[in-house]
């Protein structure tokens, strides 16, 4: 009889935790209604970024796709001629994919960007009801234009070398990269 | 090594290399001997195939000899062994090791941070090798020398001059081994550069070769640039379908599309070399022109694509019952050459075979059943050889690699060379080669000769005889050379009206009775089939019925070819659409050589197997085309697949029996009236296999109408001129080259931009007129 008695104050002393967190404040969120801002460092989507005049710091160069460990990403390049550049110097990226159905959010492939073109975003919504629209062409990953670039292709900055690029001196676009219809 | 090497007694010397001891030939370079051991000296430089330089200096080892130490390190590319020596490396001498580490600084002091645009990052040994014996930080703070790149050395080759490591490998393989030295070190101390003279262009049939030695990436090929890395690429083993000389290839793949092919390594064959229209002319395989599904011509006279069922049954009708000649072309493995054998014995029931796609004779018939298919002769006859004579054969144009190999015994050891060709062209200059007007004239041959019959001997009127008749009075050995890859092996494979498969003659009734056990049929076509010609010829006079085409461009036959097909049943096995698709009842597309497996042999007769690189599963090999038709006509040749091929053909062996004699024809008298022309192809030209490849067409020669300087004057012509030749035909219009050829006698280019003989002349020489314009 003692023993029961004493069960059942046990069985009390169980609920315990579950009547005290009623109490606690609360962890969920309300998504997707609410959305909390991630850490500030986390891995989501990336980004092919671009210079200041809106020409593309990817040079096609394969090093993300040669350091990704799953083999998610898909690199051709090409070269840049006078009639249409995408970046300075001599090549671009033609194709870029990157397969999310693949990839680990890793970040290796933003390490070995020699360029800082590729970044990572902390955009996390990566769901899709169909295989073929996870991956991501270079049109899904490009930066947006933001205000003074124009869209390539289009020349250099006037009197500039790739080199004027790499280290960060042009920070803007002049009127002569646009092309006639841009003007 | 053959018995004759190995029985010479070699004079060896003996070194001790980082502990341990090593015997080697005397004069081997300690940096091969270290290899011997397995001992990994860094290198830039260096190149077995080329003389040594020392010019990068990366090699260096600590050397002393008998106890006597060298003061400073010493570059082991050019060191030879003694004995004695005793020698560290990098990995036991801290002195070298240091100097090494020295060398790599310095060279990447100038060298730019390019590894990520650069074609050779992930297979450059800069990078490898800056990685193993370099210092792990650098220590350069200044500004690097900077050059404007890339330059274009030709249409072909780029030149990143500021990645540059100077060590030559280049400039000494044109000039030691193509023979072209067109590509030059200019300037001295840090502007020292690749260059170019200014009056001469790059254009070597080889220079892709640079480019592929290269250990930096300052050399790149246009046509590669910035389309892959190595990781990138699925390589497989290839052999060359450009011409006979047999080429061991690589070729590398990127999602089922070729996007390079390098020289493969056969030190009996190609060396590491390999020729330009090799190396790039792969483009026709993803040209639009391709076709992929079959064809059949409807009621509307239109034709239509049409399901394999449709199209197979189509040529069935067409072709069962009926007369029908084959035209096999030169451009088949000897798989599929057998299978077109097989299929004109078996399914057609007839000898009228023919794979001979260009001028030719009934002389060369003969020639090719009596004598080709008894030659042994290869690669080391021509190393050793006292003399080698060209009839009727341009190496340098007509098959690269041999005439690699010739350029090398000449400049090696002076090897005479004669040439009955009517025009001193780059490449007997090249070789020095004694221009006779005969095979007569040449005196002083011995069995150590070698006489290389090119496949234009069958172009004049006992050439082959004579150069037949020359090789049996002397005891010279003799090769028969075909410009086109599959030629060999269409005779093994009996692609021929007087030959069966394996050598065994059509007049020959034990030879036929044997096939016919192996094959399991009742009979075999007894009389000899039609050549090539005389299949036109019947066609248009409707003795025979049908015609099945492989790849085969009426244009190198005659002129008149073409036309010859217009009112007959044509069924048509192409990789994409020409003339002949364009009249042909049914088109069969069949894959190209990356798209299937099987061999060529090459002109020694010896096979060089390739593998399948893309899986498209539209395009099946020819022979197992030729099967499914077979079936669908109800007579069976069972040659489902290449490697079922390929074991038939080796279980029917090659005939031992007896041998057809060759009958020698007298020559024709040269005809005296007036110019007479003479051509050949050039290397690089309007070929059918080089379409599409602009950057290589760029560095095709120009073509010009050579004349004497006689004539010239007696034209009142100068080299600024050009001139109209014609007949009743038609005319070429050709700027002039004064010089170098016999008078009245006119030599310009077969088939090149400008200068299509047999269209225009309807003939490949004969007489014609010519006149100022």
């Amino acid at each position: 009889m003692a023993d029961e008695a004493k069960s059942f104050s046990q069985q009390l002393l169980g609920f315990w935790v579950t009547f005290a967190t009623m109490f606690k404040k609360v962890n969920t969120v309300q998504y997707p209604e609410v959305k909390e801002p991630t850490a500030e460092r986390f891995h989501g989507r990336h980004q092919l970024n671009r210079y200041e005049d809106g020409l593309e710091k990817c040079i096609g160069c394969e090093l993300c796709a040669w350091a990704c460990p799953a083999d998610a990403i898909y690199v051709e390049g090409a070269d840049n001629t006078q009639e249409e550049r995408f970046s300075p110097g001599e090549r671009f990226g033609q194709v870029y994919q990157i397969n999310y159905l693949r990839c680990v959010f890793c970040g290796l492939c933003i390490e070995a960007c020699p360029t800082r073109a590729l970044t990572m975003t902390n955009e996390y919504e990566l769901a899709d009801d169909d295989r073929a629209k996870l991956i991501f062409e270079k049109d899904d990953l490009l930066a947006p234009l933001r205000q003074g670039m124009i869209a390539p292709p289009h020349p250099m900055y006037p009197d500039s070398s790739h080199l004027n690029y790499y280290k960060g001196e042009i920070t803007g676009s002049h009127p002569s990269q646009a092309r006639e219809e841009q003007k | 090594m053959t018995p004759e090497q190995a029985v010479v007694a070699v004079e060896t010397v003996s070194a001790i290399i980082d502990g341990a001891e090593v015997t080697v030939p005397k004069g081997t370079l300690i940096i091969r001997a270290a290899e011997q051991l397995g001992i990994a000296i860094p290198r830039f430089c260096d190149h077995p195939l080329l003389a040594p330089e020392g010019a990068c200096r990366q090699c260096l080892v600590d050397v002393s000899i008998n106890g006597r130490a060298f003061p400073k390190p010493q570059a082991s590319c050019t060191m030879p062994v003694e004995n004695g020596m005793v020698v560290n490396t990098q990995l036991t001498s801290p002195v070298a090791a240091k100097a090494q580490e020295g060398i790599m600084e310095f060279l990447l002091i100038n060298h730019p941070l390019d590894c990520p645009i650069c074609d050779k990052g992930g297979e450059c040994p800069l990078q490898n090798q800056a990685m193993s014996a370099g210092r792990p930080e650098s220590r350069f703070e200044g500004e690097k020398r900077t050059f404007e790149k890339p330059i274009n050395i030709s249409s072909q080759v780029l030149l990143d001059r500021e990645r540059c490591v100077l060590c030559a490998r280049c400039t000494r393989f044109s000039e030691q081994i193509a023979g072209d030295p067109f590509i030059t070190l200019n300037e001295r101390g840090a502007l020292q550069q690749v260059g170019i003279y200014e009056n001469q262009p790059f254009e070597s049939y080889y220079s892709g070769n640079t480019v592929q030695i290269c250990p930096v990436g300052a050399l790149t090929g246009s046509s590669y640039r910035f389309r892959a890395r190595p990781f990138d690429l699925v390589s497989v083993n290839s052999a060359c379908e450009h011409c006979a000389s047999g080429c061991d290839l690589r070729t590398d793949m990127r999602r089922g599309k070729t996007l390079r092919r390098l020289g493969g390594d056969d030190p009996a064959v190609n060396q590491e070399w390999n020729c330009d229209k090799g190396r790039w002319a792969f483009k026709y395989l993803t040209s639009r022109e391709r076709v992929k599904t079959p064809l059949v011509r409807g009621a509307d006279g239109e034709l239509h694509e049409a399901s394999w069922p449709e199209a197979i049954a189509a040529a069935a009708a067409g072709l069962k019952g009926k007369r029908v000649g084959v035209l096999a072309g030169g451009r088949l493995t000897h798989e599929d050459a057998y299978g077109y054998s097989k299929f004109a014995r078996v399914a057609l029931g007839t000898n009228d075979i023919d794979f001979r796609a260009r001028p030719h004779s009934d002389e060369e018939r003969d020639f090719l059943a009596a004598v080709v298919t008894n030659l042994k002769t290869t690669y080391i006859d021509i190393d050793k050889a006292d003399h080698v004579v060209l009839a009727s054969f341009e190496p340098e144009e007509e098959s690269p690699i041999v005439f690699l190999r010739i350029y090398r015994q000449v400049t090696k050891r002076g090897l005479v060379v004669s040439s009955d060709a009517p025009l001193a062209s780059r490449g007997s200059k090249k070789l020095a080669a004694q221009l006779v007007k005969g095979l007569a004239e040449i005196s002083g041959l011995t069995a150590q000769s070698v006489i290389l019959i090119g496949e234009r001997a069958a172009e004049t009127a006992g050439a082959l005889s004579a150069a037949f008749e020359l090789s049996q009075s002397t005891g010279a050995k003799l090769a028969w050379i075909p410009r086109r890859a599959g030629e060999r092996g269409a005779i093994a494979a009996g692609a021929i009206g007087n030959l069966l498969p394996g050598n065994r003659p059509v007049s020959d009734a034990t030879a036929r009775v044997d096939l016919q056990s192996a094959w399991g049929v009742k009979t075999l076509p007894e009389n000899p089939g039609r050549s090539t010609s005389e299949i036109l010829a019947a066609l248009n006079d409707e003795s025979l019925d049908a015609v099945l085409i492989g790849g085969v461009d009426p244009m190198d036959i005659s002129a008149d070819a073409l036309n010859q097909l217009l009112h007959t049943f044509v069924v048509s096995l192409e990789i994409s659409n020409t003339a002949v698709t364009a009249i042909a009842d049914v088109v069969l597309p069949v894959a190209a050589v990356v798209e299937k497996s099987g061999s060529y042999l090459d002109w020694r007769g010896i096979a060089r197997a390739f593998e399948k690189g893309i899986d498209d599963v539209d395009l099946r090999s020819d022979v197992r085309i030729l099967s499914i038709l077979a079936d669908e006509m109800g007579k069976p040749i069972n040659l489902p697949t290449v490697t079922a091929t390929t074991r038939e053909i080796a279980s029917l062996g090659i005939w031992d029996g007896t041998q057809p004699v060759f009958s020698k024809r007298a020559s024709a008298p040269a005809s005296s009236d007036g110019f007479t022309l003479v051509s050949w192809r050039f290397l690089l030209d309007l070929g059918s296999l080089q379409q599409g490849e602009a950057n290589l067409a760029g560095t095709a020669k120009q073509a010009r109408a050579h004349i004497s300087t006689a004539t010239a004057a007696s034209l009142g012509v100068s080299e600024s001129d050009s001139v109209v030749i014609s007949n009743e035909r038609g005319s070429i219009e050709l700027p002039v080259a004064i010089g170098n050829i016999a008078d009245h006698l006119i030599w310009v280019p077969r088939n090149s931009e400008g200068s299509q003989v047999i269209p225009a002349l309807g003939f490949t020489s004969g007489s014609v007129k010519v006149a100022k314009r």
